[in-house]
Formats: structure tokens, sequence, C-alpha cells
């Protein structure tokens, strides 16, 4: 057990150092000066903009940029974003917002989409199941902007159940409509797969012999199509927490959330690499963890899967 | 549950049938309206009492076994009748008063030990699940006593285990242990062993029989081997389309079957089958006569007559046991033995005796790791790729599973041409011609050929992969488990069919199978496998009967009814 997951931590090594080089050479490519446009209107000072390309080692060739950049990271000094404050503190600002939302919007999808998936799949056919999947293909139909305003505009503003927009500090009660709304999309494809997998479990023989056992209809389906469905399900979440994250892009866009999807908007803008690609590191290392999670929670539920031998 | 001719009058009268069937009628709801899948059934069980349910897969003998325990699937209902169950009708009762029957009053011991534990519990939970629901302690001990009384060793452990962790006998035991966890009166084990190796399905049975007849449990036993249900049954019930067609006591039934099917049955069963199919002296030809014209070519008559040879055949895989280790393990070892043009040799042995690994090898599918296979005088491993093509067109394969092994998306006319249309033999209108006469010879109709596998059954399945096998004209041709997958009409059938082929065209078979009475029925030579060893081999006859070693002694032992005593000609109707 522990040699795999030793294992799969080694891999992390090439994944990061792909992922670090291919981020930092598509931001070394975007067309335009950055330190130009960090002039605005302003005609450019070419003695102050040649001193911040020096800063930002931005006179020199890639692999020289990619390599000092590395090095910053394993000095743990990640530089400054281009209005000086030290990119660590930026992201150590944003990185929680987004956890919170992400995680928020992760439960939101769990809960309701397994709880109305597994009922749909116990009464396939009927009236419930399939209000339950027409309602699920509006959403998965619907982009997810046009659904971010829609309930911005009636749940924020007119009903005013919820802030239309999040403060500064982006707690918890603030991020609930946001989540929901992040959280919708998967929602439907969580409340799908439950569906489809309780549906092939019910059939299952075991679940057949599990009746002839004399247990209650309640206990069948918490024992024995419950747990059996969830693995599919459980797989779907783990690689969805990193798609989230990365994926909050336009829903903080919507409200307003200081959060990472908005601050790596504005770095992508303005050129910044270093920062763009500290962030996207940090979202491919997510990932990665997230999904080694999903690969232990599946050995864990099934047994057949384990990694021991 | 000796299988004496007791008359039901004799016990005594006062006694009440433990469970009843009246006029049973069972219907399932489809998209073309309700059709019947039982109609009409009715049978008794005395308590303490073993009868069974014989009759072929869609004869409705598990729908009517299901119906009494309420488990038919979601589109089925009883229709009409009435289920008796200690003198309570149950046919339509509510859920609840099911699951206050179910477990402790009527426990159920269900068909495929493969699927019928749930993967992701321990042995031990879906045991303890059991007590529990039916108010019993269910303390770890429980569980162990439970799981010993089912022949499981060392059961404390062993209930730690999971299912995937069990070979395919221990799981049955296991599904035996949960059926008769709460001594319930009545035991419905739906073909509890067809899933199992022959002598592991003696054990199991034989050790159900035990545990019923020290509870004093009443068991509806449903299987299609009509043997299997007259050494382990007092009465036999014989359903046939969805009707009882007969019942009564098992061996005045087996001996003087009277409806028409029932004998059909009793003439075919392979268990009670005791003679090699004779259809080449009956035709009045030897076989070596029909060598020499040489139809094709490819036979010549200066040929030997050993037309295949093995010699010291091995094969070893290796077993990845994680981190780049791995350990050898040997499928087949030194395995030596030669096939007679003209005749057929059986294989037999367990699964995992590594007799489907030497057809694999046979057929040049499979490299051995070293030994020789010499086919017509050479040496199958030396062949470049030309010559490879000729061979292939000389060996051809019958897999077990005809579902599988025909294209659904091929009709019968393409899939039985594509070998000649690989081998580029003719032209179109010859190669229809050629697929006409392959149909009459396996007497599917001419029709069939714009048909789709999907629309035929089993046995016209396999029979398009017989016409298959035989577009080429091969000389060798490995069946393997050709029949095991059919029903025991169809089976006949389809021996029959391959007996008659054989003696019209010569053909050598090489007989892979686990079913000896099949062996019985087809084969001139027997090699017996154990564990990749050969054991024992000889003339079927001598194996029959004289065995020399214990393990063939044990397989023969095994098939079930062979100890049962039939008259020597029953008509066939």
């Amino acid at each position: 057990m522990s040699t795999y997951i030793l294992k799969r931590f080694l891999q992390l090594i090439p994944v990061f150092l792909g992922a670090t080089l291919l981020v930092y050479y598509l931001v070394f490519s975007l067309p335009g000066d950055p330190i130009a446009a960090l002039f605005g209107d302003k005609p450019v000072n070419a003695a102050v903009a040649a001193n911040l390309r020096a800063q930002y080692h931005l006179d020199q060739p890639f692999w020289i940029q990619y390599l000092l950049y590395l090095k910053s990271i394993f000095t743990l000094d990640l530089g400054q974003d281009f209005s000086g404050r030290p990119i660590a503190t930026v992201l150590g600002e944003v990185f929680p917002v987004t956890a919170r939302l992400a995680i928020m919007a992760l439960i939101f999808e769990a809960f309701f989409g397994i709880i109305f998936g597994l009922i749909a799949g116990l009464r396939k056919g009927k009236f419930f199941d399939a209000t339950v999947l027409i309602f699920s293909l509006v959403v998965i139909g619907i982009p997810i902007f046009v659904l971010g305003f829609l309930l911005q505009f009636t749940i924020g503003v007119q009903l005013g159940w919820a802030k239309p927009t999040v403060s500064s500090a982006a707690t918890v009660p603030d991020l609930i409509l946001p989540a929901i709304v992040l959280g919708l999309g998967s929602f439907a494809y969580v409340l799908r797969l439950t569906r489809t997998s309780v549906i092939e479990n019910m059939n299952a023989d075991y679940v057949r012999t599990a009746t002839a056992k004399g247990l209650s209809r309640f206990q069948v389906v918490r024992v024995h199509i419950l747990r059996n469905s969830l693995i599919p399900v459980i797989t779907f979440l783990g690689a969805d927490l990193g798609a989230l994250m990365g994926g909050a892009i336009v829903t903080e866009g919507i409200f307003n959330v200081p959060g990472v999807g908005n601050r790596l908007y504005r770095a992508v803008l303005s050129g910044e690499g270093p920062t763009v690609v500290s962030i996207v590191t940090v979202l491919v290392l997510i990932y990665c963890l997230s999904n080694l999670l999903v690969d232990l929670l599946y050995g864990w539920l099934d047994p057949r899967i384990r990694y021991d031998s | 549950m000796s299988a004496s001719v007791e008359i039901r009058e004799a016990e005594d009268a006062t006694e009440r049938p433990l469970l009843e069937i009246k006029d049973l009628a069972i219907g399932f709801t489809t998209s073309n309206g309700e059709v019947n899948a039982v109609r009409n059934a009715h049978l008794t069980i005395m308590p303490g009492e073993t009868v069974a349910i014989v009759g072929e897969s869609g004869s409705g003998k598990s729908t009517t076994a299901l119906a009494a325990i309420g488990l038919l699937p979601g589109n089925g209902r009883v229709s009409a009748g009435q289920i008796l169950f200690d003198g309570d009708d149950i046919s339509n009762a509510s859920e609840k008063r099911m699951i206050e029957l179910r477990g402790n009053s009527i426990g159920m011991v269900p068909q495929d030990p493969m699927s019928n534990l749930n993967p992701v519990w321990k042995i031990g939970d879906q045991v303890r699940e059991t007590l529990k629901a039916n108010g019993l302690p269910s303390g770890p001990d429980d569980v162990a006593k439970v799981l010993s009384q089912a022949g499981l060793p060392d059961a404390a452990s062993r209930a730690k285990q999971y299912p995937h962790e069990f070979s395919g006998g221990m799981r049955q035991r296991a599904l035996i242990a949960i059926g008769l966890s709460c001594q319930p009166r009545l035991l419905i084990a739906d073909e509890p062993t067809s899933a199992l190796d022959v002598t592991v399905q003696r054990q199991i049975l034989d050790h159900l029989d035990k545990m019923t007849t020290e509870l004093g449990t009443a068991v509806l036993l449903i299987t299609h081997d009509l043997g299997l249900a007259a050494e382990r049954a007092d009465q036999v019930v014989v359903m046939y389309r969805g009707q009882v067609v007969e019942s009564g006591p098992s061996l005045e039934l087996l001996q003087n079957p009277q409806h028409p099917y029932t004998q059909r049955l009793v003439a075919s069963a392979p268990s009670l089958a005791s003679r090699r199919i004779q259809a080449a002296k009956e035709l009045g030809v030897e076989t070596d006569d029909m060598l020499a014209p040489s139809e094709t070519g490819v036979v010549e008559p200066s040929k030997t007559d050993e037309v295949l040879q093995i010699q010291n055949l091995r094969k070893v895989f290796k077993l990845r046991s994680g981190l780049g280790k791995s350990t050898d393990f040997t499928a087949v070892d030194d395995v030596s033995f030669s096939v007679k043009r003209g005749t057929t040799t059986a294989i037999v042995g367990e699964s995992g005796s590594g007799k489907s690994t030497v057809a694999q090898m046979v057929l040049n599918l499979l490299a051995p790791t070293s030994g020789k296979i010499i086919f017509d005088g050479v040496d199958t491993s030396t062949l470049n790729s030309k010559d490879l093509f000729a061979f292939r067109r000389r060996v051809q394969p019958i897999f077990q599973d005809p579902y599988g092994s025909l294209d659904p998306m091929y009709n019968i006319f393409r899939t039985i041409e594509e070998p000649l249309r690989t081998h580029k033999i003719g032209d179109k209108a010859s190669r229809e011609k050629k697929v006409r006469e392959l149909l009459d010879q396996v007497a599917l109709p001419q029709s069939t050929m714009q048909r789709y596998p999907n629309e035929l059954s089993g046995g016209q399945r396999q029979r398009v992969a017989i016409a298959r096998a035989l577009a080429l004209d091969p000389e060798v041709i490995i069946c393997d488990e050709a029949v095991s997958a059919l029903d025991v009409l169809v089976q006949a059938q389809v021996l029959n069919l391959l007996a008659e082929l054989q003696s019209r065209l010569g053909l050598t078979y090489l007989f892979i199978t686990h079913d000896l009475a099949v062996v019985r029925q087809i084969a001139d030579h027997v090699c017996v496998m154990e564990r990749g060893k050969l054991v024992e081999t000889g003339s079927t006859d001598e194996v029959f009967e004289s065995p020399q070693q214990d393990y063939t002694r044990a397989l023969l032992n095994a098939i079930p009814g062979a100890g049962l005593m039939l008259p020597p000609e029953v008509e066939v109707a």
C-alpha cells in the first residue's frame, strides 16, 4: 500500500515539470509586450522598461527564464507579480477562497446528485424519474453563465434570498449561491450516473439473493445497492474537484468572487508569466492529488482492486 | 433423500403439505402485451421431502420457484392459481409478509456462485446480515458456526475474506450457509451446482443432502439435469414450455416416462447414456474408405495414420506478482498423446486443468514453452506464414459460446462464406453453392442465409459455427467445450450431427470438455488431465470400465445419475 502511494507521488514529478514547462512556454509565446502594456496610454520610458524587463528576466531567452523560474520555486521564492506583491502571498489569498467555493459545490452536487439519482433509479420509469431526468437535461443544456446570471438576478436581486455578489472576505454564507451555480452542471451528471448505476445494480444477482435472505427493502438498498452504485460516482466526484477549482473562472466572474479564477484571468491578460504558471501548477498538483485520492477511495470501496499485492 | 419409490398415500395421511402450488399461472408484461411464462403448474412438497423440477432453459422452472419466495422480476406476476405455504396462500401476499417468510421459513440457494455474493462485502458480513435480519444471534462465533456447518474449513478466518478470494465451490458453500443459516422449513435450490466442476458438484450436493436431512428441511431443487434430479429427489416434476407435463416418484418416472417430452429427455440425457454414438457403423462405411477419394486434394492416402502427435508439450505462464517480480505457473506440464485420423480424442479435466491451453497450442494460437506439436508429419512451430495459412485451412475450431463466436453484424451467409473468401476459394457463385451445401449438411434450411445470429437459437448458432468450421474441408476440428452451453436435447442433436459428419467426411475431432457423459457419447480415446498433467489415457471403454487413477474414478463417480439403472432401450417418440 505505502509503496503504491510512494510510486504515485513519484509520478507527480514528471507531471509537475511537464505542466510548468508547457504553461510557461504558452505564456512566453503570447503576442504583445507585457511591459509596454503596463504603461497603458502613457509613453513608454525606455530606461524604466529595460529596468523592469531585467527585474522580471524578460530580456533573457526562454530556457533561461524557465530555469530561473524553476530555481525560484525550489528556493520557495516565487518572485513578485507586476504590482510588486510576492506571488506566494497572492496564492495564499486566492486559493483558500476558491477551495472553499469548490468544496461547497462538491458537497452540493454529491449530496443532492446521489439522493436524487438513487430515488430516480429505484423508481425507474415513474413520474419522479422522468421529471428529474428532464430537469437534468435542461441543466446540462444551458451554459453556466446563463444559469449564473439567471440565478443571480432571480434569487439575489429580485427575491433577495442571497447577496448577488460576494464580499472580499468570501464567507461561507456569501458563497452558497455561487457554489450552487458552480456545482449545478456536475450535479446533473452525478444524478444521471447514480441513476444508471443503481438501475444496473438493482438487477444484480446478489441483490436478489439479499432479498431472499429476508432483508427489508431499506436494508437491501442501503447495504447492497447504494455502496456498489457509488463506485463510479466517487471516481467522477474526485476528478471533478480538480475541474471545479480550475473551472470556477466564469462563476467567480459573475459573482465577483476574489478567487483563483479571477486572479488567473487578470494574470493571463497582463502576461504575468510567473503568476500564471504558479497558479496553474498548483491547480495541476491539486488535480493529480485528487485523482490519487479517488484511486485510494476506489480500493476502499471495491476490495477487488486493492493495491497491496 | 434416497431415491426410494415411496407412494405418497403410504405416508401419514394427516400431514399437511409444506408447499402446494395449484393451477399456477405467471405472466410477464412485455411491450407486446402479457406473455404467460407458466400455465397450470402444480406441485406438492411434504415437510422434509425433496422435489425436483426438471426442464430446459425457458421451461418456467426457475420462474415457478421464484414465485414461491416472492422474487419474480419486476414485470412478472402471478395471474392465476395459488401458492400455499403451510396452508396459507402467499401468491399475492404483501411484501411485509414475504420479508417475514424469507430467510427463516423459505431459504434460497441461487444458481451462480460468482454473481450472487456482493463483491464489496466480506463473506462474514453477508452471513451476519442474514442472521440479524431474522432475529438470530449474529456474533462472530455464530457466523463461523454457520459457515463451518456448510463445510467451509477454517471458517472464522475465512469469514473475514471477500468473495473474490474464494473459489467457486467455496462461494457456493457460503451461499448454502446463507440459505440454511436460519434453518428454514423449505429450501429453494436453483441449479445450485451447475456452474461448478463435476467433482465439486458432487461434494456440494452430498453436503447439502446431509444438512437438509439433519435439519429436516424440505428442498425444491431446480435443475436441467434429469440424472441429477433422479439421484437427489424423491419426486420429480418435468416442465416444458411453462407447463408441468409429468410428475411422480423419480425412479418410476425415469424408468417409465409417459409424456413424449420426458421420453426424449430420458433418451438424450448425457449423464444416462452409456454408448458411443454409432453413426459410422449405421451408414455402413469404414472411416478409412472416406479418406481415399481426397476430393479437396488436401488429404493424400499416403499420409500417416496419426494425424496429430503431441510430444512433451509444456506451457509456462508468468504470473505478475508486483514490482517486476513474477512467478511461473505451469499450465501444461509434459503432455504427450497422439490422435489417429478419423477418430475422436477427448481431453477431459476440471477447469484449470490446462485442457483449453492444449487446444489453443494445437490451433497454433499460443506458442508452447517447450515440446512439439506434429501435424501430419510437420512440426507446427516451424511453419512460416504461408504454411501457417495452409495449416489453418486444415485445422478448424468450434468454440464453446455460440453467442460470442459469431459476428452479430454478419448475416449467416457472410459468416460461413468468410473463410472461403479469406482463402480465395472459388468465385462468388461457387461459394454460394458451397454455403448452401454446408447448410444442408448441418440440417439448417437454406433460408437461414439471410438471417442474423441474434435471430437464431443457441443450437442453430452452434450449427452455423459447425458449418463455418467445415467450409474449408478441414481434416481436424478442435471442439473446445462445443456443446457445454447447450440444453440436453440440443446437445444430443449437435453430438449426433458431429458423429454423422465424422463418418461421412472422415473428420478427426479433438474434443475438449469437462463433461465425461459427453465423452462417453462422442470419443474413441480419452486423455484425462489434472493440474496440467496427463494422468490417464486410453480408449473410452477402458477408461470408463476400468479407470486406473483415483482422479479418473472421482470424475466418473461424480457424473450425476451414473449409478442409476435404466431400462436398456428407451423409445424415442
